[in-house]
């Protein structure tokens, strides 16, 4: 039999983008309540994904959106 | 009929023939003008969405207010393609990746990846070996500056860095980035799949120093 560890794994990414099937999604939601390891490591992806999310957000500079405004065709 | 009447006549149908067709042009007009200033509109309005995903598809800043400029102009010039109703921030993601690739960009072919390719819990199980082995998320944020995490972004080969870029930061689903993208949508699984793994791998490397 495959070690469950490993098909949670699997299934980590999936879950997460939350594309599952519900069979497949009450699999990988068994295996997480009883096991702590693939738990936290689940965990830890999600906040990574936050923290990723985060750190690499930027604003538009103020002076684009006038450019971008500018570039409209004017009415005849 | 006396020939005045008729002439009268064939001069009021006259009129009101060419009345009629100006009138409905002008109105097709003013509907086409205010259609454009709504479309307008809505695109500048989703331009910091659009310049948020632009700045990581491209490699800098200066790069990213370009394509988002060259972006806005074809977007007003063929803005009558848009079939409203439709994603507008998806069309001008298409629109953006399109001028993205056709400046050249993929000239750089995408790396094979080394066998040695990073597994899903590859930082996870490199920050528990480190130190006291806390693989919460505070130790991710203290390890990891905002800067680390953009240079390990943007050593993602393109390939894949454009789907991790479109699902994980533009928040867009797999059916869009695959339509933005032109690729199938197992494609945008598989190379989104393995550019988280190489993010990971970077990150990694940042905040152990972890070579790979």
């Amino acid at each position: 039999m495959k070690d469950p560890c490993a098909h949670c794994e699997e299934m980590m990414q999936p879950y997460l983008d939350r594309v599952l099937t519900d069979e497949e999604m009450s699999e990988a939601e068994a295996h997480l309540d009883e096991c702590e390891q693939c738990r936290r490591r689940y965990r830890f992806e999600e906040s990574l994904r936050i923290y990723v999310r985060q750190a690499v957000d930027e604003q538009m500079p103020p002076e684009l959106k006038e450019k971008l405004a500018a570039l409209r065709i004017p009415l005849d | 009929m006396t020939c005045a009447a008729t002439v009268a006549r064939v001069e009021a149908d006259t009129e009101e023939g060419f009345e009629r067709p100006e009138t409905e042009a002008a109105q097709r007009l003013a509907a086409g003008a205010r259609d454009r200033v709504r479309f307008e509109e809505e695109a500048l309005a989703l331009a910091d969405q659009v310049y948020r995903v632009a700045r990581h598809l491209a490699g800098s800043r200066e790069e990213a207010e370009d394509l988002v400029q060259e972006t806005y102009a074809r977007a007003f010039r063929s803005w009558r393609s848009f079939q409203p109703g439709t994603n507008l921030r998806a069309w001008l993601l298409r629109i953006l990746t399109n001028i993205n690739i056709d400046r050249g960009r993929r000239d750089q072919r995408a790396p094979q990846m080394q066998a040695l390719e990073a597994n899903d819990y590859f930082l996870y199980d490199r920050l528990a070996e480190s130190d006291d082995g806390i693989t919460d998320e505070e130790r991710v944020v203290e390890r990891l500056s905002q800067d680390d995490v953009v240079a390990a972004l943007s050593a993602v080969p393109h390939d894949f860095r454009d789907v991790l870029v479109l699902v994980d930061i533009g928040d867009f689903s797999y059916q869009d980035a695959a339509q933005i993208l032109d690729i199938p949508i197992g494609t945008v699984m598989s190379r989104l799949h393995r550019g988280r793994r190489i993010l990971k791998r970077e990150l990694a490397e940042s905040a152990v120093g972890e070579r790979t």
